[in-house]
């Protein structure tokens, strides 16, 4: 990896600037990325392989959707060493790079960083053929593309009818965590979740206690970004709760 | 780009041709086939043509209908299609009670067991319920607006069916996917609930069934696609139960050279024990029949039962719980050749029920025009003549199986084209300037 021009030679990291890639993608366009037909065709040992020696039944308990140059993941890894997580990002090369940067981080902190992977997927077609029902107990959506354009919304990531097929993949009481810099979608996915059945929002006490919700805006790429220009954030964090 | 621009027109013609669908009232009172705008029904007990009536205050279908389905009781009946109307009918009289406008073309339809509910489903994979009241009197209810259920993400929507028990809805689509939604007590208020996912099948899904543990009473699921596979799933819990693979019998091997993706399982049905599956095939003229073992929870290939002497390769199959014959539509609403009206062939299959399974094969065989229930005015109605040219079977059989490819194979561009086509993105100038 050391002779790699794209890696910083010291950390053996990537380097960002030779992973650009254009900051939206369409999610309505056909896949031509693999994709595994059911839960059970998922290559652990391909994500995870010193995981897996230890214990191949280990299931993926979080996912952070469009997890973009994977910030949330590194910070998330080693507080919960537990848990397999993984980043779903649509961009080939932003998924290129958080794949080198978790191998880099792999190499460099022998024992670590080995609980989190990321995939090229279309998480808004194939959740379903990733995790089982019930399996997930939080799931990341951090500075999703805001798609203004009300002919748009239907490709925003948080929507009335996805949010049926993510209460579908988590577990009762598993907690669905949101924040944008766009007020006007803080709204709207506020609101999706609201009137969703399925879901109840934390109360303040709950958030306060939650070690993960500071991470959201502190960890992120796009969170840092947001600070820097002194930005505001608008979050919103939801668990699953059982129907009547 | 001219070149591709011709090229892109070209499909969108031929997806546009809609393939014939037949469905047949439950006690076999009626039998109706959709080709293209037209709706044929046939009334079996009197043996006549059925005149439909519409008071709904709205045109009959001015484009190709996509979807035909009798309720579990017969009393209803819904046909939809590319003009966007759902229009529900009352077997009775033949009435159209009420059409429902949906925003885009419906690929799909099915009626609540206990006939409350019409649910459709769209093009881009959203799907509505609207609650049919009074259907049971003869009035006309007006025209409503349906509400979104449930979607799947931008996916046609290929196959839509409640569950026999009433406590499911079904829906098949082309991303390989079925979905089972539990059908809420008051469905303006959605679908959220899911109950499973059947995954299992590589390519789009075409067709669902069910059928019944006759020991048990517990239900399971069939599914047919373009993966040339018919799989037999408990769809409670989303398990594949078996998958039975259609092109490896040998028995479709006279035919040489033909590649998988000919043979697309494009319907299916089922008696209701199971013991018998009918499963229409794309490049085969005539029918297999499966048979399933549901104890043992196995899917086999029984036989093949050819259609001699024509290119017959139906479209579409039907059969009532209550009869032993199989009713198969072969057509397209359009066809480029000289053949300006559409085009439907009907046959029967005879010996289609349960007990024919092992002991008397030779019993399942299609019927000859003359000896149809209804003869000669019976294909006068459905098939508009009692006459088909064979030139012209083959040009439907062609234009259908290309249609299908279009709408629902996904199209695989070599990879150079693919990065050829990215050439101008700001991503790619990177890489340049370095």
């Amino acid at each position: 990896m050391g002779e790699n021009h794209t890696h910083n030679k010291k950390t053996g990291l990537p380097r960002k600037r030779f992973y650009r890639a254009r900051a939206h993608s369409n999610p309505l366009s056909d896949s031509h990325f693999p994709i595994p037909i059911s839960p059970c065709e998922v290559d652990y040992s391909l994500h995870y392989p010193e995981v897996v020696k230890v214990d191949p039944c280990k299931r993926i308990e979080f996912a952070d959707v469009g997890c973009g140059f994977g910030g949330l993941l590194i910070a998330l890894a080693p507080l919960f060493p537990d848990n397999l997580m993984i980043g779903m990002e649509l961009r080939d090369k932003v998924t290129e790079y958080v794949k080198e940067r978790i191998l880099g981080l792999r190499t460099t902190n022998s024992g670590q960083y080995q609980n989190i992977s990321v995939v090229r997927t279309n998480s808004m077609k194939y959740i379903p053929n990733y995790f089982e029902k019930g399996q997930l107990k939080k799931m990341f959506f951090l500075f999703p593309d805001p798609h203004f354009k009300e002919k748009n919304h239907r490709r925003r990531v948080i929507s009335p009818f996805l949010l049926d097929e993510y209460a579908y993949v988590l577990a009762v009481g598993g907690i669905i965590y949101t924040i944008t810099d766009v007020e006007e979608l803080g709204e709207w996915m506020k609101s999706c979740l609201e009137e969703h059945p399925m879901f109840e929002a934390l109360t303040s006490e709950e958030l306060e206690a939650d070690q993960v919700v500071k991470l959201l805006s502190a960890a992120t790429e796009e969170g840092q970004k947001v600070a820097r220009n002194g930005g505001q954030t608008f979050r919103a964090v939801f668990r699953r709760i059982v129907t009547h | 780009m001219e070149e591709t621009n011709m090229d892109d027109c070209e499909h969108n013609r031929e997806s546009e041709v809609a393939p014939a669908l037949i469905a047949v009232h439950p006690t076999q009172k009626s039998v109706a086939v959709a080709v293209g705008s037209n709706l044929r029904v046939f009334n079996l007990q009197e043996g006549c043509s059925v005149s439909l009536v519409d008071n709904s205050g709205v045109h009959m279908h001015k484009d190709s209908i996509r979807a035909i389905q009798y309720g579990a009781e017969g009393k209803l009946f819904v046909s939809a299609g590319d003009d966007k109307l759902v229009k529900i009918w009352v077997t009775d009289s033949w009435r159209c009670i009420s059409s429902v406008s949906s925003e885009k073309r419906v690929t799909a339809v099915a009626i609540s067991n206990d006939g409350r509910f019409v649910s459709f489903a769209d093009k881009f994979g959203v799907i509505y319920a609207v609650e049919i009241e009074g259907s049971h009197e003869n009035q006309s209810v007006p025209n409503k607006k349906a509400v979104p259920i449930l979607a799947h993400y931008c996916s046609i929507i290929t196959s839509l069916e409640f569950s026999p028990d009433g406590r499911y809805i079904i829906s098949a689509d082309r991303d390989f996917k079925i979905r089972v939604s539990v059908f809420p007590e008051k469905p303006s208020d959605g679908a959220h609930e899911i109950q499973s996912f059947c995954l299992g099948h590589s390519e789009f899904v075409s067709c669902l069934a069910f059928i019944c543990n006759q020991d048990s009473q517990q239900w399971y699921l069939l599914s047919g696609g373009g993966d040339s596979t018919v799989r037999l799933w408990d769809f409670t819990c989303g398990s594949l139960l078996d998958t039975c693979h259609v092109g490896e019998t040998g028995l479709l091997q006279s035919k040489e050279g033909i590649d998988d993706r000919l043979l697309a399982v494009t319907d299916l049905c089922a008696t209701p024990w199971g013991s018998l599956i009918a499963v229409a095939i794309q490049s085969l003229a005539g029918v297999m029949l499966l048979s399933c073992n549901l104890s043992a929870k196995s899917l086999h290939v029984a036989r093949v039962v050819p259609i001699p002497g024509e290119t017959f390769i139906p479209t579409s199959l039907a059969a009532a719980s209550s009869s032993n014959q199989l009713w198969m539509v072969m057509g397209a609403s359009t066809l480029c050749t000289s053949h300006s009206a559409p085009l439907a062939c009907v046959k029967v299959l005879n010996g289609f029920c349960e007990s024919n399974q092992d002991s008397v094969e030779h019993e399942a065989r299609v019927l000859e025009d003359k000896d149809l229930p209804g003869s000669e005015q019976l294909l006068q109605t459905l098939q508009g003549s009692s006459f088909i040219e064979k030139d012209a079977l083959s040009a439907a059989a062609e234009a259908v199986k290309t249609a299908m490819c279009n709408l629902l194979i996904k199209k695989q561009y070599p990879s150079e084209n693919r990065e050829f086509r990215k050439r101008g993105r700001n991503d790619k100038r990177v890489d340049k300037k370095k």
